[in-house]
């Protein structure tokens, strides 16, 4: 599989990525040749194998329902560029 | 049928599917122990997990995962004894982390039923697709400040339970009892309050036009939608903007929308245009939940009687008719306070003053059965001078008024105001002679044929009694006089 101009500016518009317009070619290439390099594994036949999740051989362990943590806001505000009245601050996003 | 809508060029039917967000009723968050509680101040319940602090980790709680299979058992749906949490990614301020945790190609409830209740006591059947788990994102407010959006992260990381409806729906009205029954069923378990206004509960609504008869259209969907009410007018309005785009040759364009419920219209949400696109993929930091077969047994030998299973219940063991019952059961103390009502008494007529005059009391007040003015034992006390004749229902009626006032008991109200019921048939045949001799014009007609008279006679007879006369001997006792 190859990566076209187009998609590797549409991936980086979703990964909020500002790539200049000249750099997306050379962009395009050495991503093609990472999924050529990683599509070597379709060599392998996997009909018979169920999709792993999870490379570790162990299922999701459970917490209690109780309340440990939280009542923090000022550490939890701590690394915001801007706060106000106990909220994050962030330039207006609205519909 | 009544069901389609009309446009220039014939009938048109809507197809509309639900996606609604119910908060799972619980302490701690899915993937952290902070606190679910709503209201408190903004970040005072925020772990680092909730904030996407780099190197924290989601560690699941059990009690999200036992509502998740509890809600799908009460929906009759297979439970997956393997499910998978993915991540969706997306950009927005109040998702810190960057990515939702959810659950995509295997959730951990798969398809299941549920019965909606209609007009008349008739039933239809709508498939739910899938139930599965995910966060909640946090809230942003955007009227406090003009330039910039404020964020709490309270919400941030609440379980959610996504719960996806078939595209089986053909009318607002059947939209609407979906969710009511979807909102019942959800209370009756336990495993989500139901508070639309609260945000507990959210529909997004899938809403497609068609020829009937046709392939399924193109659909658009409605976000976030935070009512019943809101839901049926929006699905009202978009159908009809899509036959008019239709009909003057356009075509739908697949899209998210808003309902603006001031306007009352729907419009589209341009932000959301690349957001079918999240990129899924299993969330690295958390391995298959697997719930094992033993506690799926006991969570479905402790689940309560459900709506379904208590309406056939109350029309078998009362025999009251279908639409009381499925009025009835829609809130489980309902049901209960008519049960304790109806308790050695008159079913029917139990159900009756249940449904027709408390409930129309209680939403004239605004008020839950849970605070009704007059309890369950109280209005047991009415019924019981109804049914042995010291009242009339008429009567009763005003006994009723009194008590919603006075909160007095029925008995106490029709001893001091003196409302017994008169069955003395001497003192009614008094009563009687005193109308037919004011009124020799009258008495003279009926007896030469105007029969319609009769219901003059009765009239006289009960205002002269205070209304206190037993109606079916006043009936009686009339015809006799009357004949001569």
């Amino acid at each position: 599989m190859s990566l076209d101009k187009a998609t590797v500016a549409h991936i980086a518009k979703l990964a909020r990525i500002a790539v200049p317009e000249q750099d997306l070619p050379g962009l395009a290439t050495e991503l093609s040749g990472i999924l050529k390099w990683i599509e070597q594994l379709d060599s392998v036949d996997t009909s018979k194998v169920e999709p792993l999740s999870s490379v570790v051989n162990a299922t999701l362990r459970f917490r209690e329902d109780n309340i440990t943590d939280g009542g923090q806001r000022d550490a939890v505000l701590a690394n915001a560029p801007v706060s106000a009245q106990g909220f994050f601050v962030v330039p207006k996003v609205v519909e | 049928m009544a069901t389609l809508l009309h446009g220039a060029t014939g009938e048109w039917e809507m197809v509309i599917g639900l996606e609604v967000h119910a908060q799972v009723t619980s302490k701690a968050k899915l993937f952290s122990g902070a606190a679910t509680e709503f209201g408190a101040e903004p970040n005072t319940q925020v772990s680092f997990v909730d904030a996407g602090m780099p190197g924290m980790l989601p560690v699941i709680n059990r009690v999200c995962v036992e509502q998740a299979v509890r809600t799908g058992l009460g929906l009759k749906a297979q439970i997956n004894k393997v499910s998978v949490f993915d991540r969706k990614n997306y950009f927005y301020a109040d998702l810190p982390a960057g990515y939702q945790i959810s659950q995509y190609l295997q959730p951990i409830v798969g398809k299941g039923t549920i019965i909606l209740d209609l007009a008349g006591g008739e039933t239809r059947e709508v498939g739910i697709t899938r139930l599965h788990l995910e966060q909640d994102a946090g809230k942003s407010l955007h009227d406090q400040d003009p330039s910039s959006s404020f964020v709490d992260l309270n919400r941030a990381g609440v379980a959610l339970m996504e719960i996806v409806s078939e595209p089986d729906m053909r009318t607002a009205e059947e939209a609407g009892a979906y969710l009511r029954k979807l909102r019942s069923i959800l209370r009756y378990l336990g495993t989500c309050d139901g508070n639309m206004e609260q945000g507990s509960m959210r529909a997004d609504v899938n809403v497609s036009v068609r020829k009937p008869g046709a392939p399924f259209g193109t659909r658009c969907e409605i976000k976030n939608v935070n009512s019943i009410r809101y839901v049926q007018q929006a699905i009202e309005y978009e159908a009809r903007r899509q036959i008019d785009i239709i009909e003057d040759g356009g075509t739908i364009k697949q899209e998210t929308r808003l309902y603006d419920a001031r306007k009352g219209e729907t419009r589209s949400m341009r932000s959301k245009e690349d957001a079918h696109d999240y990129r899924y993929f299993p969330d690295p930091d958390l391995l298959p939940l697997v719930v094992q077969d033993g506690l799926i047994k006991s969570i479905a030998e402790s689940l309560p009687e459900l709506p379904d299973e208590k309406k056939a219940r109350l029309v078998r063991d009362y025999g009251i008719p279908l639409y009381d019952a499925s009025v009835l059961i829609l809130e489980k103390e309902r049901a209960d306070f008519f049960e304790a009502v109806a308790k050695g008494r008159d079913s029917k007529l139990s159900a009756n003053w249940v449904t027709g005059e408390l409930f129309a009391a209680l939403n004239k007040t605004g008020r839950d059965v849970t605070d009704s003015p007059i309890s369950a034992a109280k209005l047991g006390g009415l019924i019981d001078l109804i049914s042995d004749n010291t009242i009339s229902g008429r009567i009763a009626k005003d006994v009723f008024e009194i008590m919603l006032e006075t909160g007095k008991d029925a008995g106490a109200i029709v001893e001091e105001k003196g409302l017994r019921q008169v069955t003395d048939t001497g003192a009614i045949e008094g009563v009687i002679d005193a109308v037919l001799a004011a009124n020799a014009d009258k008495l003279a007609e009926y007896r030469s044929g105007k029969d319609k008279l009769f219901g003059f006679f009765v009239g006289q007879v009960m205002k002269q009694s205070g209304g206190k006369a037993n109606p079916a001997l006043v009936n009686e006792l009339l015809k006799k006089k009357l004949a001569g």
